[in-house]
C-alpha cells in the first residue's frame, strides 16, 4: 500500500494528461481512454482519479466545462490548457529518460574487471 | 461548541465549500451514471448497474473529501475547522485535565500581559510629543536640578540644541471665585511650548517673547483635561483672571488633549511662566546662580548631532561656568536621557524594575509550559493506544501530530484569552491606582494593540511550545507493539525528557519562592529599621503660606501662631514645625565648609547634607533624639547669632566626632559661620536603601521658608487629632489650604518601591508554588497510576508502606529535590539583584534559605500527598482482576 501511494500521483497525472490530450473527455472518458491506450493493464480505482483532476485544474493544467456525453448524460468535460501541454511534453521527456536509465540499469551484466 | 462551529461554518462559507460540494456532487453522480449506462448495455438490470457503479467508485465520501483537499490545497479551513473539532471532542472528555491546563496558562500568560501592559504603559510609551526621538532630557550630576541662571547660559550657550526648554513641578493654589484649591502644574521656560512644538487648542501658549525678567509673565495656560473638568469646555476663559497663590494671572489659552507635559508620571493641570517663580513662590531664587530648583530640562538636538556630541557640548559649558563662578557652580557632569521617566534618575531603576519582573513572568509562562508538557506527555503516553489504532488504521503521523498541536493550541488560546481577561480587569485597577496620598499620578496602563498581540503571541507560542513535547513519543510509536502489548510499559531508569522538563520547572519555582522570600524578609526589615524617627502617633500637616499669599516676614509670624495654635489642642504632647518632613521624596541638599576654608567652591566643601528647616519642638515630635548639646529655642531668630543641629554622621564627618561638635563652626555656602548647638541621631532622609547621611538641622526663624510642615504628636486617635488641627487651621485664616495626614500613613510613599516589588515578587511566586505543585502532582499522580499493577504486586507479595512509597514516588521526590537546590542556588544569585530595591534584602539570610527550603519541601509533600495515598490504599485483587 505505502509504495503504491507514493508511485501514483505522480503517474496518474501524467496519464490523466496523456488520455486527455488525445482530445477532451469527461471523468469517466478519461478512465476508459487510459485502460484503452495502456491495454487494459494499469487500473485505476474509480474514485480516485477525480482528486487529481481537481487539483490538475488547481494547478491549471487542465480546464473543464459541463457539456453533454455521447449518450446524453450531463457531464464534466476536461481539455488541456497550454500550460497542460508543455507539462505533459515535459514529464514525458522525464519519464522517458527515466524509464531508459532503469532499463539500462536493469540490463547491465556482471563484468570481469 | 455550537457557536463555535457556527463560526467555522461561516469560515468555510467564505471558501465557497457549498458551491464546490454540488459541483462535486454533480460530477460524482454524473460519472455513476455513466458507468451504469455501460453496465447496463452489458446486461445488468439498471438497479444492479447502479448499485456496482457505487461499489467500483470505491469510497465516496473519502473521494470527496479528499477532492476538496486537491481542490483547494492540503491546508484547507475545511480541515481545520474538523482537527478543531475533533480536538474539542477529545478536550471535552477530560475536563479536569483541560481546567488544569487553561487554568495554568490563564495565570501564566495574564502575569505576561499584565507585565507588559506596565512595561509599554511606562517604559515603551512616548509622551506622543512631534519629533520625540531627537527630543532629550539634560541630567546634571544627582539629581538634575540646575538654577535658573545656569539654564539661561545652557540655553543661550549651546549649539548642539534647536533650544532648550525647563520646567519645575509647583503646586499651587487657584482661586476662581468659588472654592479655592490645590492644584498641580508646571512653571516653563518661555520657550517651552515653541521647544516642544505645541499648538494650542484654545486661544494661545506662553512664548519667549513673552518674558522680559523676573514676574514679567502673569499668564496661566490651562491643561486640557483641567479645562475640561473645571471649566466645562468653556471658551470664554480666555482673557479671565484667576487668583494663583493670591496672585492674579490671566488665563491665555489651553493645551491640546494629547499634552500631557513632559513627564510620564502627571498631567499638569495649569502651565505658568518660569519667570514669575519668585512672585508665585514668595521666593527670591530666579536669579540667584547658587539656588538649584529648576527641576528638569529638555530639548532638542540639531540634525546630525549625537547625544555624546550634545553632552559634550553642555560639559564645555559647565566648565566654563565653574571657571567664571566658582562658587556657585557644582562639579556636575551633564548627560542626555529619555525625558518621559525624569531621565535616567527615575527611568533606570523604573526599567531595571520591570524589566525584571517581566523577566519573572516569562520564566513563569516557561515553567507553565514545562508543566503542560509534563502534561501533554503523559496523556500522549496514555493515548498511545487510540494513536496506535489510528496508525494502524492508515492515518497519517502528520495527521496525528497535527491534531495533537491543534489540541496544545486550543488550550493554550484559551488559556490566553482568559489571561487577558483577567489581566485587563487588573489593568483598570492598577490605573486608578493612587499609591501617593499627596501626588496625583498619572500612569494608564491601558491593553492597547501591542498588549493584545503579545499576549496572543505567548499564548501561541507556549502552544506550540508545549504540544511538541509529546511529538517524539507520537513518531517513535510502533503501532503494532503498542496494540499488542496495552499501554503500559517499562518503567525506564533513564533520564526522560519529560524529568528534565520538570526538573527545570521546580527549579524556576524555587527561583521565584527563593526571590520573594528574600524580598519579603527585605520589607520586614526596613519597616522595623531605625528611621531617625518615630511617625507612630504623629499627625502632619502641610500649608504652603505662599498660597495663601503669605510674604517675607508675615511667614515667620503665621508659623508662631500656627505653633501656639496646635499646642492648645487637647492631648497634644509636642509640636514642631519644618521645612519638608524626612522621607517625603523631596529633600534638599546644601554643602558646608571646615570653618577655615576661605576658598567657598563646591569643590572644596567637606560634607553634602541634606538640609532641614526646623522650628522649636520639632526634635521631640518628630521622635529624633538628642545625642548632645541642645535643640532649638524661639530665640534662635534673626537677631541671634547662627546656630544649627546636625546629625551624628555630620559631626564625624566634619569635626571626627560628635563631643566635638558641639559648641563648634562650620561655614555655609554663603560663607557665614554658623555653630553647632546640638546633635541628633543619624536616620533615613531620601529613601530607606541610602547610606549613612550627613544632615543639617537649622531654625526655621533664622531661614524662612514658606511652605510649612507640622508635625503633632499626641496619644490621641490621629483622627480626632487631624479634625482638630484642620479647625485650628481655620480658626487661624479660611484662606489656608491644609494637607492633614496621620504620618505613618504618608510614609508609606517612601516604602513604595520596596512595597512593590515584594508585592509582584509575592504574586509571581505564589503563581510559582501552585505552578510546581501541579506539576508535581501531575507527574507524581501519572507515576503512581502508571504503576498502579505492578504496586499491587508488591502489595499483594507483602511490601511495606515505605517500600511501596518509595517505589511510587521516589522519581518525584527526587527531581524535586534536584530541582529545589539548584533553584534555590540561582535564587540566591538572583537576590543580588534585589539588594538594590528592597532594603536590607540579604539573600544570605540564614531565615531566608530556611524558608525556602521549607517551602519547596512543603510544595512537594502537598503535591505527593495525593497520589501517595492512592499508592498505599491499592487494592491487588482489584488490580489483579483488572485485566
Amino acid at each position: 500500500m505505502p509504495d503504491q501511494a507514493q508511485l501514483l500521483p505522480g503517474t496518474l497525472d501524467l496519464l490523466i494528461l496523456k488520455a486527455v490530450s488525445l482530445g477532451p473527455l469527461h471523468g469517466y472518458g478519461v478512465l476508459l481512454r487510459i485502460g484503452q491506450i495502456s491495454g487494459e493493464t494499469l487500473l485505476i480505482e474509480q474514485g480516485a482519479l477525480y482528486p487529481a483532476l481537481f487539483r490538475l485544474v488547481r494547478q491549471g493544467l487542465l480546464k473543464a466545462n459541463w457539456g453533454t456525453s455521447e449518450n446524453n448524460r450531463r457531464a464534466k468535460f476536461y481539455e488541456l490548457t497550454a500550460a497542460g501541454r508543455k507539462r505533459l511534453r515535459e514529464e514525458t521527456e522525464g519519464w522517458n529518460r527515466l524509464a531508459g536509465a532503469i532499463a539500462s540499469a536493469l540490463a547491465a551484466q556482471p563484468e570481469e574487471a | 461548541m455550537k457557536f463555535l462551529d457556527s463560526i467555522l461554518l461561516r469560515i468555510a462559507a467564505l471558501f465557497r465549500r457549498s458551491e464546490q460540494n454540488a459541483e462535486v456532487d454533480d460530477e460524482v453522480a454524473s460519472h455513476l451514471q455513466l458507468r451504469a449506462d455501460d453496465l447496463e448495455r452489458s446486461g445488468l438490470s439498471r438497479a444492479e448497474a447502479e448499485r456496482r457503479a457505487r461499489i467500483e467508485f470505491g469510497g465516496e465520501e473519502r473521494y470527496k473529501e479528499e477532492i476538496h483537499e486537491a481542490a483547494s490545497g492540503i491546508n484547507s479551513v475545511e480541515t481545520l475547522c474538523s482537527e478543531i473539532r475533533f480536538s474539542l471532542r477529545v478536550l471535552k472528555k477530560s475536563p479536569g485535565f483541560t481546567i488544569v491546563a487553561v487554568g495554568t496558562l490563564a495565570l501564566a500568560i495574564g502575569a505576561n500581559a499584565l507585565v507588559f501592559a506596565v512595561l509599554n504603559a511606562i517604559v515603551l510609551r512616548p509622551l506622543n510629543l512631534p519629533d520625540e526621538k531627537s527630543l532629550y532630557a539634560i541630567e546634571r550630576g544627582t539629581n538634575g536640578f540646575v538654577s535658573y541662571p545656569d539654564y539661561v547660559d545652557m540655553r543661550d550657550r549651546n549649539r548642539s540644541f534647536q533650544s532648550i526648554a525647563a520646567f519645575n513641578i509647583i503646586q499651587p493654589s487657584i482661586d476662581t471665585g468659588h472654592e479655592p484649591a490645590r492644584l498641580w502644574g508646571y512653571e516653563a521656560s518661555g520657550n517651552y511650548f515653541e521647544t516642544l512644538g505645541i499648538k494650542p487648542h484654545l486661544g494661545r501658549l506662553f512664548q519667549a517673547s513673552d518674558e522680559q525678567g523676573s514676574n514679567s509673565a502673569p499668564y496661566v495656560v490651562l491643561g486640557y483635561s483641567y479645562w475640561h473638568s473645571h471649566f466645562q469646555d468653556d471658551p470664554n476663559i480666555v482673557g479671565r483672571t484667576v487668583q494663583l497663590n493670591k496672585q492674579p494671572y490671566t488665563v491665555i489659552g489651553v493645551t491640546p488633549p494629547s499634552f500631557q507635559g513632559t513627564l510620564l508620571f502627571m498631567s499638569p493641570d495649569v502651565f505658568v511662566p518660569l519667570v514669575n517663580h519668585d512672585q508665585l513662590g514668595g521666593n527670591d531664587e530666579l536669579n540667584a546662580r547658587s539656588k538649584h530648583w529648576v527641576f528638569d530640562t529638555v530639548g532638542h538636538l540639531k540634525p546630525g548631532v549625537t547625544p555624546a556630541q550634545g553632552a559634550a557640548d553642555l560639559n564645555s559649558i559647565g566648565d566654563y561656568l565653574r571657571a567664571t563662578y566658582p562658587k556657585e557652580e557644582p562639579t556636575w557632569k551633564f548627560k542626555l536621557g529619555r525625558p518621559s521617566l525624569y531621565g535616567s534618575f527615575l527611568g533606570d531603576p523604573i526599567k531595571a524594575f520591570v524589566g525584571g519582573l517581566m523577566l519573572l513572568a516569562m520564566l513563569i509562562l516557561l515553567a507553565a509550559c514545562a508543566n503542560l508538557g509534563t502534561l501533554f506527555a503523559a496523556r500522549a503516553a496514555d493515548r498511545a493506544r487510540e494513536v496506535a489504532l489510528r496508525l494502524a488504521l492508515g492515518s497519517s503521523r502528520h495527521r496525528i501530530l497535527r491534531q495533537l498541536l491543534t489540541e496544545a493550541v486550543l488550550i493554550s488560546l484559551a488559556g490566553g484569552v482568559v489571561g487577558l481577561a483577567g489581566s485587563i480587569f487588573l489593568m483598570r485597577r492598577l490605573s486608578e491606582w493612587q499609591p501617593f496620598p499627596r501626588f496625583p499620578l498619572h500612569v494608564p496602563v491601558t491593553p492597547d494593540a501591542s498588549v493584545y498581540a503579545v499576549a496572543v503571541l505567548l499564548a501561541l507560542m507556549s502552544g506550540l511550545l508545549f504540544g511538541i513535547v509529546p511529538i517524539r513519543q507520537v513518531l517513535r510509536a510502533n503501532p503494532y507493539e503498542v496494540v499488542k502489548a496495552g499501554p503500559s510499559s517499562v518503567g525506564g531508569r533513564r533520564l526522560t525528557l519529560r524529568d528534565v522538563l520538570l526538573v527545570t520547572q521546580i527549579a524556576i519555582c524555587a527561583v521565584l519562592v527563593t526571590s520573594s522570600l528574600v524580598a519579603v524578609r527585605g520589607l520586614m526589615r526596613s519597616m522595623h529599621s531605625n528611621l531617625g524617627v518615630e511617625p507612630q502617633g504623629v499627625v502632619i500637616a502641610e500649608a504652603d503660606l505662599s498660597m495663601a499669599g503669605y510674604r517675607g516676614e508675615s511667614v515667620a509670624t503665621m508659623q508662631k501662631r500656627i505653633f501656639s495654635a496646635m499646642e492648645t489642642i487637647p492631648g497634644v504632647k509636642t509640636v514642631g514645625l519644618a521645612d519638608e518632613p524626612p522621607l517625603d521624596m523631596n529633600a534638599i541638599g546644601t554643602v558646608v565648609f571646615t570653618d577655615k576654608t576661605t576658598d567657598l567652591r563646591s569643590s572644596n566643601a567637606i560634607a553634602h547634607p541634606w538640609m532641614y528647616r526646623v522650628s522649636p519642638g520639632y526634635f521631640e515630635a518628630a521622635g529624633t533624639s538628642l545625642l548632645a548639646g541642645r535643640g532649638f529655642t524661639w530665640h534662635d531668630d534673626n537677631h541671634a547669632p547662627r546656630v544649627a543641629v546636625v546629625n551624628r554622621e555630620f559631626a564625624r564627618k566634619v569635626f571626627g566626632s560628635v563631643p566635638d561638635a558641639v559648641g563648634h563652626y562650620f561655614k555655609r555656602q554663603d560663607g557665614s559661620l554658623t555653630q553647632v548647638v546640638g546633635v541628633v541621631e543619624d536616620g533615613k532622609y531620601f529613601n530607606l536603601t541610602e547610606d549613612l547621611t550627613p544632615a543639617l538641622f537649622l531654625p526655621l526663624a533664622q531661614s524662612p521658608w514658606a511652605d510649612t510642615w507640622v508635625l503633632v504628636r499626641s496619644s490621641e486617635d490621629p483622627e480626632h487629632v487631624a479634625a482638630a488641627m484642620r479647625t485650628k487651621f481655620r480658626e487661624l485664616d479660611e484662606g489656608l489650604l491644609v494637607y492633614i495626614q496621620s504620618w505613618p500613613k504618608e510614609i508609606q510613599s517612601v516604602l513604595f518601591p520596596s512595597r512593590m516589588a515584594t508585592l509582584s515578587l509575592g504574586v509571581l511566586g505564589m503563581m510559582g508554588a501552585i505552578l510546581s505543585i501541579t506539576g508535581i502532582f501531575g507527574m507524581a499522580a501519572y507515576s503512581v497510576s502508571k504503576r498502579l499493577r505492578e504496586l499491587g504486586i508488591r502489595i499483594a507479595l507483602g511490601a511495606r508502606r515505605e517500600e511501596v512509597l518509595r517505589a511510587a514516588l521516589g522519581r518525584a521526590v527526587r527531581l524535586l529535590a534536584i530541582g529545589s537546590v539548584a533553584g534555590l542556588i540561582l535564587g540566591l544569585l538572583a537576590s543580588r539583584v534585589l539588594a538594590s530595591i528592597v532594603y536590607q534584602a540579604s539573600p544570605r539570610d540564614p531565615l531566608v534559605l530556611f524558608g525556602a527550603v521549607l517551602a519547596m519541601g512543603l510544595l512537594g509533600l502537598l503535591a505527593t500527598w495525593i497520589p501517595a495515598q492512592r499508592a498505599l490504599s491499592v487494592d491487588p485483587l482489584i488490580l489483579l482482576r483488572d485485566e
